[in-house]
């Protein structure tokens, strides 16, 4: 391993041997990512804030508790950039939002704890559409990130920041968070890798709520592998969230490992017909066959099912995510923290406060949020949208029935360019239609790779969805597509990306 | 489906309270039109027989044991606010409501 | 102001009049968080990111509050739900930390209950209860400027010490029927609640620190004529009357509002169904915001929380811990402590019953008990303007002190003065007796001497007693009392003047 001589372009797994081989020191890691963020994010903008001397700091106790010869967890002393959703104690946290700028938190997530635990060097905080609203990034109340593929397109979102910052080389792994498909999608448009895990596989305490019943926080890595370390990192039971499952943490890593070896006689995988067709790029349907061409030569058998009531699923998220969102960020009202507009009175202060604080795409969707929760509408709506999710549960156990996991093309178009949908909503809104139902249904979902699309030469994903509580599942067959395709490519996906101009 | 009048986005807008001037009101409101006439189709499959999911991995009983833990000093609690007075969250003037 | 009382009012309307009750538990923790569930601290020290509704912090139910508020549901004759949720109540305001409050809705916990209730002169009423449900409870706004109230005021400090506290709201269906009677009546339902949560152990049920909050509901139909259905004439409108936090306040309030409606209904005009405001002072209530401008509060089922699925077994075991409905542990005390009706009524209303069985269960004897509490005790709280309890004084330190005058170590005389010891903190009325030197003086020669020197200075008065007027023993029982500081037996002492007198008592 001692030939890498760009330790930012090894994958985690890599790093993580070197540092226990003495190869390399975690300060040199740290500070190797550190430049290089120095170096590109000026254009990528994959960052909010950035922690060096938190960072370093860290670097330095893991390599010296190497050196006593402390046991340490297995990513000790591999950075990892956090999405700014997650509060972080003493680093600011805004959400990507203005009514948080300068808000420093005086606790930490779960998952924000977890990672200190293991010991990773935060690298700093990733942009994000603003409270994750948004499939491009371009909703940050502090300026879009630029897809390092093209720096003309979308990065997609919400946590555009997080996968560009991997397929910029500037991190390893990064914390991401998938309401309706904010890790999958971004994933898919940068050659990344993205796990929505199972509802409740992931403590969401401390991560900022967009709509609770389905927000899920996930790993973003650039193989799968990476992702499987970094979901271990992250998940299992927190008391502190009441809807975390009470259950041991998926073997992820061994699921992954076992993929590799490249047998999946036996599975059964499903293709989602409502997935396909109108509004699919040909480029991205191509890859997708190709992918499924590989796992039938891997040992898998295709079959074809249906989810009759996905037609529904795009209308019952935006009602749902709305609702929820209005009521939780309700919070935001300058009493506490955050931005303060001060008028006469607290009633005006609140109203000009949020005016000011919030961006278009937030006001459209709490006003959405407050009329579908209202007197008089709450059946039609919210209640209705409820019903909608278990008929899209009942199609998944349908489907379910026939196939081990559901696969899909993850996004049906490769990256859009920046401003192109930004005044159309709900052409925007169109990007999730593939990861939605995941998030509706609670189920696990995974994006990775599957190759560019001949037309535009950028990335094209492939969707793995499996049963709740099954987020294994994924890994294995995740893990023997990648390395399918892999030596197709001769190396991973994200090699193929054009090089970033480097700034000094 | 019932079409959102400009008066209905002012009183959402109220409700929700986020101050709109007229033109935030005219163009939220044509772009919130054409969201509702999209979302409403969810209606059309929600029958009276089918129930609704709320929680998407069905759990119930989570409780916590009545056992206190350590509470945020004061400062660090007040560390955010925007104005604070006497360890406590400074406001400006509150009306028409009961102490 | 109104010129109608409340007789005048009851003798024309029916009054129909309903009551939410907010009781705060006394959980060691709050509602959803680990915070200390206590009265008294420094602001915003029992706070934590999830009172006080920082981003990413999310609530978790505190078990010891699901219980009592099931055991409180079970007490008031509530079916307990199969399957129960929390619900998030949307309103802006700035001492709800997170903008909305935690509650329930339309799947509360406890629902469809009755309790009886029993007045003053025996007769039960047997209220409808609607439901219970668990909630949270808000901060404090503390108002600067101006005279101290929100009007006026030139900004609002808040306080999330109390926001999270769990509370039970009880909530009862319309009562009909109470006529004249109906302000008593809620007073005694209130004061049953009040009884039954602290039975129950799960609050300190101390109204005036607004453990126990009333919120009053009332409105007035016209008396149906003679022969018809008063059932068939629909309700008026009515008002709800917040925070009335005392059980002389509820009638109050009912006789105020109910004379305020008549009024107005005489006089041809609506009444406006409203909030109105309690004011202690006046007696009176004034409007709050009209429900013309209501806040729609979207309720929607608490996405964080999950449904709450009280297992049939569990529902029955928290049954079997119900204490005695406390007209029944009334009914049951009084006979065995010889209480009248008016010293039964008398310790209920001064809400001392408890203090006062305590007392006798650490030893003292019914009517002793009663007699310290509601005397001495009861008009000190009433000089301190303190409630009973209060003092710093405990039953077992009642129990005490009657011990000590029973053993004949001290006299009601000196009891007293032990027990302004043990007011004053000086300790223990054992403790207070040895530290002032109060024993009653029981050495016969100490006695003997101060008996012969109040003869020598009288010696008409032995003669009088030699000659048969016994009585006049007092006045030398008076003076040996008063030169032994009131610390002589004066039994003891008119035994030894007889002697001395020659005539054998
Ligand atoms: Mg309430
Ligand atoms: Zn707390």
């Amino acid at each position: 391993m001692s030939d890498i001589v760009d330790w930012t372009r090894a994958t985690a797994a890599q790093m993580a041997a070197a540092l226990q081989a003495g190869e390399i020191t975690s300060v040199e890691l740290t500070q190797a990512h550190l430049d290089r963020i120095a170096a590109v994010d000026t254009d990528v903008h994959a960052f909010l804030h950035v922690d060096t001397d938190g960072a370093l700091a860290t670097a330095r106790e893991v390599d010296a508790a190497r050196a006593a010869g402390e046991s340490l967890p297995p990513l000790a002393g591999v950075p990892i950039a956090i999405k700014d959703i997650l509060v972080t104690e003493g680093l600011p946290t805004t959400a990507g939002s203005r009514i948080l700028e300068g808000w420093v938190p005086p606790y930490d997530a779960t998952v924000t704890r977890k990672i200190r635990e293991a010991r990773m060097p935060i690298l700093g905080k990733t942009n994000m559409d603003e409270f994750a609203m948004g499939s491009s990034t371009e909703h940050s109340g502090y300026g879009p990130t630029r897809n390092p593929w093209d720096l003309d397109r979308i990065p997609g979102g919400s946590g555009g920041g997080s996968a560009a910052s991997l397929a910029a080389w500037e991190a390893p792994l990064a914390i991401g968070s998938d309401t309706g498909g904010s890790i999958r999608q971004p994933a898919s448009v940068t050659g990344t890798v993205g796990v929505k895990p199972t509802y409740g596989g992931v403590s969401r305490y401390g991560a900022i709520a967009l709509a609770s019943s389905l927000d899920q926080l996930g790993p973003c890595a650039r193989t799968v592998e990476d992702a499987a370390y970094l979901h271990e990192v992250m998940g299992g039971h927190d008391p502190m969230d009441a809807t975390s499952l009470n259950e041991p943490v998926p073997s992820c890593v061994e699921a992954a490992r076992q993929g590799r070896e490249q047998d999946l006689t036996g599975v059964r995988i499903g293709v989602i017909k409502e997935l396909s067709g109108e509004g699919y790029q040909a480029g991205v349907e191509q890859r997708f066959e190709e992918s499924l061409e590989k796992l039938k030569t891997l040992g898998a058998t295709v079959v074809e099912v249906s989810c009759p009531s996905f037609t529904y699923a795009l209308a019952a998220y935006y009602l749902i995510l709305p609702s929820e969102a209005s009521s939780n960020l309700a919070k935001f009202d300058s009493v506490r923290f955050g931005m303060r507009v001060e008028k006469a009175t607290i009633e005006k202060t609140m109203g000009a406060t949020r005016a000011e604080g919030f961006g278009d795409e937030v006001k459209r969707r709490i006003i959405l949020g407050t009329y579908a929760l209202s007197a008089g509408y709450y059946d039609a709506y919210y209640g209705s949208a409820q019903k909608v999710r278990t008929l899209i549960q009942r199609d998944f156990a349908a489907a379910f029935e026939q196939a081990d996991v559901l696969v899909s093309p993850t996004t049906p178009t490769t990256p859009f360019k920046l401003g192109e949908r930004i005044d159309d909503p709900l052409a925007m809104y169109l990007n999730d239609v593939a990861t939605i139902p995941a998030n509706l249904a609670g189920i696990p979902g995974m994006s990775l790779p599957s190759g560019t699309a001949p037309e535009d030469g950028l990335p094209t994903g492939f969707q793995i969805l499996a049963p709740a509580h099954e987020d294994a599942r994924m890994y294995r067959i995740g893990a023997a597509l990648e390395k399918a395709l892999a030596e197709e490519w001769g190396g991973p996906l994200a090699s193929q990306a054009p090089e970033l101009e480097v700034a000094e | 489906m019932s079409s959102l009048e400009r008066a209905d986005v002012a009183r959402l807008a109220a409700l929700a309270r986020i101050d709109m001037t007229d033109e935030d009101l005219d163009r939220l409101g044509g772009q919130l039109n054409a969201i509702v006439d999209a979302v409403a189709t969810v209606a059309e499959v929600a029958g009276e027989d089918v129930p609704a999911t709320s929680h998407p991995i069905p759990m119930s009983n989570v409780h916590r044991e009545d056992v206190v833990r350590p509470s945020l000093a004061q400062d660090a609690a007040l560390s955010g606010a925007p104005e604070a007075e006497d360890g406590r969250f400074r406001v400006p003037q509150i009306l028409g409501e009961e102490a | 102001m109104s010129t109608m009382t409340y007789e005048q009012a009851m003798e024309q309307f029916d009054p129909v009049f309903g009551i939410e009750v907010h009781v705060e538990l006394n959980t060691a923790t709050k509602m959803f968080c680990g915070c200390a569930n206590e009265f008294g601290a420094e602001p915003n020290t029992q706070v934590c990111p999830v009172c006080l509704g920082l981003p990413g912090s999310m609530p978790v139910t505190n078990q010891k509050a699901v219980e009592s508020a099931i055991r409180l549901g079970l007490s008031l004759g509530c079916q307990i739900r199969e399957s129960s949720r929390f619900a998030r109540k949307n309103y802006f305001y700035p001492d709800l930390a997170k903008d909305y409050q935690i509650s329930q809705y339309d799947e509360p916990t406890c629902f469809e209950g009755s309790l009886d209730v029993v007045l003053d002169d025996g007769t039960v009423v047997t209220v409808g209860i609607e439901r219970a449900h668990m909630e949270e409870d808000a901060g404090k706004n503390t108002h600067v400027g101006g005279t101290g109230g929100i009007q006026g005021a030139s900004h609002s400090l808040v306080d999330y010490n109390r926001g999270g506290v769990p509370l039970v709201e009880i909530v009862t269906k319309p009562i009909t029927g109470a006529g004249a009677r109906t302000a008593e009546v809620a007073r005694a339902y209130v004061a049953t609640i009040r009884d039954i949560v602290k039975a129950l152990g799960i609050s300190d049920g101390r109204m005036e620190q607004g453990s126990v909050r009333a919120d009053v509901n009332l409105s007035l139909r016209p008396k149906a004529a003679a022969g018809e259905d008063q059932d068939a004439v629909p309700f008026g409108k009515r008002s709800e009357t917040k925070n009335v936090n005392s059980l002389r306040a509820i009638e109050r309030a009912i006789h105020h509002e109910a004379a305020r409606q008549a009024e107005l209904l005489l006089a041809g005009q609506p009444v406006i169904q409203e909030t109105r405001h309690w004011h202690e002072d006046t007696g009176s209530t004034t409007p709050g915001r009209s429900k013309e401008e209501a806040e729609d509060y979207r309720y929607f089922p608490e996405p964080d929380l999950l449904p709450v699925e009280p297992s049939r077994e569990w529902v029955e075991e928290l049954r079997g811990t119900l204490p005695e409905h406390p007209a029944k542990m009334r009914a049951r005390l009084k006979e065995q402590w010889g209480f009248s009706d008016t010293d039964m009524r008398d310790a209920v209303n001064a809400d001392a019953l408890d203090l006062i069985a305590a007392s006798v269960e650490a030893g003292a004897k019914p009517q002793a008990a009663r007699k310290w509490w509601m005397g001495e005790l009861a008009r000190t709280a009433n000089d301190r303007d303190v409630p009973l309890r209060d003092l710093p004084v405990t039953p077992e330190h009642v129990a005490e002190l009657q011990s000590l005058v029973d053993a004949g170590t001290i006299n009601d005389k000196l009891a007293r003065q032990a027990l302004e010891g043990v007011l004053a903190g000086e300790g223990s009325p054992r403790e207070v007796v040895e530290s002032r030197g109060l024993e009653v003086v029981s050495d016969d020669s100490a006695l003997e001497a101060a008996v012969d020197e109040a003869l020598a200075a009288q010696p008409d008065v032995l003669a009088k007693i030699q000659d048969g007027k016994i009585q006049a023993a007092g006045a030398i029982v008076g003076a040996v009392m008063k030169a032994t500081r009131g610390q002589a037996d004066a039994g003891r002492v008119r035994e030894i003047i007889l002697q001395r007198a020659g005539v054998e008592g």
